[in-house]
């Protein structure tokens, strides 16, 4: 019984993690030494890591999509912003004899501003932020083409290549900046006012505006950060190359990381978020991608298989989904019951 | 043998036709329907005849809209059986519910606000031709069905452009377009003024007329008896019993909805005048809005409870937000303490001491998703601002106080607020306002949609936040509580405060003559 309200109480959680542990398993059955992890030169090196390395862009992007869906917007323009500050990386750093930091610090400054003019049109000129995104999405990468001049800009910096390929206590340094970025959302969103602010205006405006919550500012805070996220992961993201692709840098990274909010359990109409299943959700997307392509299954069947298993999962987490099952298995003991003739034991257990 | 023969197949022919005389068009035979851990309806049995207007009453929590929705296969029944004209039924949807002759109209307009009223009466049965839909034909339909409900309205206009009222007609006119026998209207004159209602009353008269059976659910009593045959009432799930209207009286009725006698019931007797000394609060001077409410003045000091009445639309949650500050009026003057709050943020006014409980506890109240603990403390740290959050443990301290002190029950304080019950949601929202610690709480409705216990406990509370020195301004429809508390009553009108009665003159009687004079 205890038991059971611990499972009821946590399906919310429990259904992407065993999502996961369930295509590693799969994926690890079927390809022999996926799960192996050797030390080299003190840094690990195997599929697990492999999978870890390429999902750090995704996430960072995925935490800022989290946060601006619990005010219950959308940020189509991540990917865009992502070609803009992979370009101002690349632009600088190959023009400018700057520090690298002051380079790093400029594209992350881009990236905000892009979030900033998110937020504006969202919060002060009330734009839906499908369509406001919308507009940075498609002329973001141009803006990026513009400042790469349409050029695919390569370059060379032993700081920017750390950041891309670089380890750091046995650990890829891009898996700590994420990790590092997660922390700080967590502890943000969860045991500061801020987070409380943000998320009790995504569940019901009004009720937070009789209360004195002034909801612009925190929705334009919102995009700013999602912006934050974005350029951090495009300056991984031109670091790892050693340079900067306007056209397919971060290209379709903005339905992924909508995609891991959704595996997590939000609601696109806003609320509560849930951060570190976002991570188990780009987790869940990364995997796939990765088994995918160690599998051996020939390139073009990718796409659709990754799709199949992610909509499965989503079947499994559906509420629908959830009800026809605990009726199946109540149905089930009933008859199991009245064959021992025996009708109240099943009761209880099982919430209608 | 023939002769035999003849004969019980005569007998059986009379049986049939006593039987179809005397059936009743809708049966329910001890219905029962619990969730977890509640039983929302218990073993309830009850008949209506063809041509019959029953109204169901109970208080908030009774059962009553539960049992509509398991009658329109919204919920599905635990136990017990439902016959329509003899023969058993079990809608699995209110779309089914309706092709089986069972229709419900709900105190929400259930139709799409910006779709021509021709299309939202054609919605669920399209008139074609030739497989297509033909809008000639569809209109037709729709003035049918609008001249059916006593309406003479453009059907090709949107239908938001109307009024509520007719919006209500017109989902009236819906639900009989589909040969309905049985038509459950729930709450349907919650929004009408007294011509609508009396518009709302012919048709049902006249649907009456026609031989269909209505279940009519509403909490005014004076409408029980000017248009129903007879009443059913729930309480705590179970039916109390069925009566012909005419033979209950209103104190009876009013007993066995409550569960107690009116001389328990009976306000004790208040005190009108206040003791201390004036120390003025809330001050409006000439406050009003355009097409929103009429300029008025209206003085509250520390230690004072002034009630708001009037009828539904009248003004009183205007009054309300004016004051409060989330409406900004266009001409006039709040203060409070001496602070203006003409112009000035709610944050601000929240931090000069001011609170409001809004009537709509579920949208303008609750965020549901939050958890007990950070609906409490929302208000509190809206008025500190995100930048000087309080500490976990400070927040567990106040919490838990208030739990205490207002007797929530809760299992936790990290309990998502919207898994509590509507009393319970109600003393959450108060708690939020009281650990602001305000000079004035502003309260609309606060006691709407609770059980009769809590219902008790805030108005015990109200009373002893008075003492305490705490100016309060309390909108509420009903008299009895207004009469039981307030120093002073405000009396709305159209818009406009008609009348202010204090001390002695505070009645029931007095405020219903204010409001018919």
């Amino acid at each position: 019984m205890k038991k059971n309200n611990f499972l009821h109480k946590h399906q919310k959680t429990l259904a992407p993690l065993l999502s996961l542990v369930l295509i590693i398993l799969i994926t690890a059955s079927v390809t022999p030494g996926f799960l192996s992890i050797r030390m080299v030169d003190g840094h690990l090196f195997g599929s697990l890591l492999d999978i870890l390395h390429r999902a750090t862009p995704t996430a960072l992007v995925a935490l800022g999509m989290a946060v601006v869906i619990g005010t219950r917007g959308i940020d189509l323009s991540v990917g865009a912003v992502i070609a803009i500050s992979g370009a101002v990386t690349a632009v600088l750093t190959v023009n400018t004899d700057w520090p690298v930091w002051v380079v790093i610090l400029c594209a992350l400054g881009t990236g905000m501003l892009c979030g900033l003019w998110n937020g504006i049109l969202v919060s002060v000129f009330n734009i839906q932020p499908i369509v406001a995104t919308l507009i940075l999405m498609v002329a973001g990468r141009g803006i990026a083409q513009m400042i790469t001049e349409g050029q695919i800009v390569t370059f060379h910096s032993d700081v920017l290549d750390a950041i891309g390929n670089g380890y750091f206590l046995a650990f890829p340094i891009r898996v700590w900046i994420a990790i590092g970025m997660i922390v700080l959302t967590v502890l943000v969103m969860r045991k500061t006012a801020l987070g409380l602010f943000i998320e009790a205006v995504g569940a019901n405006v009004r009720a937070s505006r009789l209360v004195g919550i002034e909801a612009r500012l925190l929705v334009l805070s919102a995009y700013v950060f999602s912006g934050l996220c974005a350029a951090m992961s495009g300056i991984i993201l031109a670091a790892d190359i050693r340079g900067a692709d306007a056209n397919n840098a971060g290209l379709w990274l903005e339905l992924d990381a909508i995609l891991a909010v959704v595996l997590a359990g939000a609601s696109l109409a806003g609320g509560r978020i849930y951060l570190l299943l976002t991570i188990v959700g780009v987790l869940i997307i990364q995997t796939l991608t990765t088994a995918i392509l160690t599998s051996g299954l020939p390139a073009q069947y990718n796409l659709v298989v990754k799709a199949t298993i992610i909509l499965a999962v989503l079947l499994v987490q559906s509420p629908k989904t959830r009800q026809w099952l605990s009726d199946f298995f109540m149905k089930k003991k009933h008859a199991e019951n009245s064959r021992t003739g025996n009708p109240d034991t099943g009761k209880g257990s099982i919430e209608p | 043998m023939s002769q035999l023969v003849n004969e019980t197949l005569m007998v059986k022919e009379t049986v049939e036709a006593a039987q179809s005389a005397v059936r009743p068009l809708l049966e329910i035979k001890h219905l029962s329907k619990s969730f977890t851990g509640v039983q929302a309806l218990n073993d309830v049995s009850l008949e209506i005849q063809q041509g019959e207007i029953r109204a169901l009453l109970g208080e908030n929590g009774a059962g009553k809209s539960t049992l509509i929705k398991v009658l329109t296969g919204v919920y599905p029944r635990d136990n017990g059986e439902i016959l329509l004209d003899g023969s058993l039924i079990s809608a699995s949807d209110s779309g089914h519910a309706q092709r089986l002759g069972i229709s419900t109209v709900y105190q929400e307009v259930n139709l799409i606000p910006t779709m021509s009223v021709m299309e939202n009466l054609t919605l669920q049965h399209q008139e074609k031709t030739f497989g297509l839909i033909s809008w000639k034909k569809a209109e037709i339909r729709a003035r049918e069905l609008l001249a059916q409900v006593g309406l003479d309205i453009d059907p090709l206009r949107q239908l938001d452009t109307y009024s509520i009222a007719i919006q209500q007609l017109v989902a009236i006119a819906r639900a009989l377009s589909t040969q309905a026998k049985m038509l459950i209207l729930d709450e349907p004159t919650a929004s009408l003024d007294s011509d609508e209602i009396k518009q709302l009353f012919n048709l049902m008269a006249r649907l009456k007329s026609e031989g269909l059976g209505i279940i009519f659910v509403t909490h005014f009593l004076d409408q029980v008896y000017s248009i129903t045959d007879s009443i059913t009432v729930l309480r705590n799930g179970e039916c109390i019993g069925t009566f012909k209207t005419a033979e209950l009286s209103r104190s009876d009725l009013v007993s066995h909805m409550v569960g107690k006698s009116l001389e328990d019931l009976a306000p004790t007797a208040h005190d009108h005048s206040i003791k201390r000394e004036r120390t003025e609060l809330l001050q409006l001077n000439n406050v009003g809005k355009q097409r929103y409410l009429q300029p008025l003045d209206l003085n509250i000091a520390a230690g004072e409870i002034v009630g708001v009445a009037g009828l539904l639309g009248s003004g009183r949650t205007e009054l309300c937000e004016l004051a409060y500050g989330s409406v900004k009026p266009d001409q006039g003057e709040v203060t409070l303490s001496n602070h203006s709050l003409t112009k000035s943020s709610l944050r601000r006014a929240i931090q000069v001491g001011m609170g409001y409980c809004p009537e709509d506890r579920k949208q303008d109240g609750i965020v549901a998703e939050l958890s007990v603990r950070e609906n409490m403390i929302l208000a509190l740290q809206a008025s500190k601002g995100w930048w000087s959050p309080i500490s976990m443990a400070e927040q567990q301290k106040l919490v838990e106080e208030m739990i205490q002190r207002l007797a929530i029950k809760t299992p936790d304080m990290d309990k998502p607020i919207g898994e509590l019950s509507g009393g319970n949601q109600q003393k959450v929202i108060l708690a939020r306002w009281l650990i602001t610690h305000p000079a004035l709480l502003i309260l609309d409705e606060p006691t709407r949609g609770i059980d009769i216990g809590a219902h008790h406990e805030i108005i015990q509370i109200i009373k002893e936040l008075c003492e305490q020195g705490m100016g309060l301004l309390v909108a509420s429809s009903e008299l009895e509580e207004l009469v039981m508390f307030a120093h002073r009553v405000v009396v709305m009108k159209d818009h406009h405060k008609v009348s202010e009665l204090h001390g002695d003159e505070v009645s029931e009687q007095a405020i219903l003559r204010t409001i018919a004079s």
